[in-house]
């Protein structure tokens, strides 16, 4: 009896850009697009959702306590403005011995990023309405919530689109810092592609964060638009 | 918690080290700084004194921004290779678009009347841009400069990854100086970030002439 022939898997043959590792080999990365790209890409979208929505709701909040009370800009702009200084990697590294490598030590510092511009952004947005304008509600008999929520906030909302947009786009930056802590958005792949570099990987992952934040950038603008239709009448007529 | 504590008898016992890398870290960092000046400067002043290119020069910061430090360095490791040229072209790169845009505004914005009463003494174009946009541009393009040192110094901490040293170097290799070693250089960059600041802004607020002091800009 003869020995079965040995079982060799057939994994196909490297391309010749795969194998002369050239800059950007399509093939490759539409073959591992499911495998590595697509989920690294769904998580670096999944974290930086979570830390800006997370991050405009408590500037939000902030933003309203300092417009009422006008002395409590100062102190939160301040707490701010220093999360905003500490550099990424050391505030990653600095909450590890609190809160593990998990998910929750690379939101906290991620929403300590987006707080400055966006609590800046919110309470100028409220400040610069138009005392007129603010007046004009008062006469109508507009309880003070009232103002606040049908006049003060909707005239807010290019400069807090702004702040989104800026704050967004930092955070996708950011994101691909998080994979020195844990394992998962874009830049993981380049993290792992560091290792023996293999072009294809890294150049694929960096491309990917910057496509994504350019379209964040531009689904804000159009929010923006459809949140703002009388700045757009006004232009046209 | 004794981690932190760890980390203090960790600076006591190495100190050598941590001015050794802090020494590394800060010419990586001025050398990068130093050239994207030299670059964005002129740049924005002239395209501010002459109004172009406002798109561009609005949109560069925009775009600026949405590079990542670390997928930067990736891509450089193909064009130079490991070390400090990869990480201190990256730290230019992300450097030149703030600052650029900064002084594009910074002139940009200086009111008309000023510069045309400027004209209407004598002054050429070069005197208009040095004695009156340039000064009262002061404030707004420090404030440009200050943001970029920070970005610099907080990203130059990734440049470990590829050898650049810094103190990236004792943040990155965990495995070599224990948790200490990691949270006791990710303590002297964060000192670092905020000295650079509190520098800075000392500076800012020397340099802004006399009659602009009275309204304070925003933290």
């Amino acid at each position: 009896m003869s020995a079965p022939p040995p079982v060799i898997p057939d994994y196909g043959e490297p391309s010749e850009c795969v194998r002369a590792n050239g800059p950007f080999c399509l093939d490759w990365f539409l073959h591992e697009w499911s495998d590595i790209f697509a989920p690294a890409l769904v998580q670096h979208i999944e974290l930086t959702v979570v830390a800006v929505a997370v991050g405009f709701v408590l500037a939000f909040l902030a933003a309203l306590a300092a417009h009422r009370y006008r002395w409590t800009a100062g102190p939160i702009g301040g707490i701010a403005a220093f999360l905003y200084i500490l550099p990424p990697l050391a505030l990653f590294e600095l909450l590890v011995p609190l809160t593990g490598l998990t998910v929750l030590t690379v939101e906290i510092a991620l929403v300590g990023y987006t707080l400055l511009v966006l609590f800046r952004n919110i309470l100028t947005g409220l400040r610069d309405v138009p005392p007129a304008a603010r007046r004009a509600g008062v006469g109508m008999g507009l309880t003070r919530a009232q103002v606040l929520w049908r006049i003060e906030i909707p005239m807010a909302v290019p400069a807090i689109i702004g702040g989104l947009r800026v704050v967004t786009v930092l955070t996708i930056s950011l994101v691909t810092v998080a994979a020195f802590v844990i394992d998962a958005g874009l830049g993981s792949p380049i993290l792992k592609a560091l290792q023996s570099p293999f072009t294809t990987q890294f150049v694929a992952s960096g491309a990917l964060a910057i496509l994504l934040a350019l379209a964040a950038d531009g689904a804000f603008v159009l929010l923006g638009r459809l949140l703002t239709p009388w700045a757009r009448a006004r232009r046209v007529a | 918690m004794t981690v932190f504590l760890d980390s203090l008898s960790f600076m006591a016992a190495h100190l050598p080290l941590l001015l050794a890398k802090t020494a590394e870290h800060l010419l990586l960092c001025a050398a990068a700084i130093g050239t994207a000046l030299v670059i964005a400067v002129p740049l924005g002043l002239w395209l501010g004194h002459t109004h172009r290119a406002d798109f561009l020069a609005v949109s560069i910061s925009n775009l600026g921004r949405a590079l990542p430090t670390l997928a930067l360095i990736a891509i450089l490791i193909g064009i130079v290779g490991l070390g400090f040229a990869n990480v201190f072209t990256a730290l230019v790169i992300i450097c030149v678009p703030p600052v650029l845009t900064n002084a594009y505004l910074a002139v940009d914005q200086v009111q008309d009347d000023l510069v045309r009463a400027g004209r209407g003494m004598g002054l050429t174009g070069s005197q208009v841009l040095f004695r009156i946009e340039l000064p009262l541009a002061l404030p707004l393009l420090f404030a440009g400069v200050r943001t970029a040192v920070i970005y610099v110094i907080g990203s130059a901490t990734i440049g470990g990854v590829v050898g650049a040293g810094g103190l990236g170097d004792l943040i990155l290799q965990e495995a070599y100086y224990g948790l200490p070693g990691v949270i006791a250089a990710a303590l002297w960059v964060a000192a670092l970030a905020i000295l650079a600041d509190v520098l800075l802004y000392v500076l800012q607020r020397a340099v802004t002439p006399s009659g602009l002091r009275a309204r304070p800009a925003l933290p």
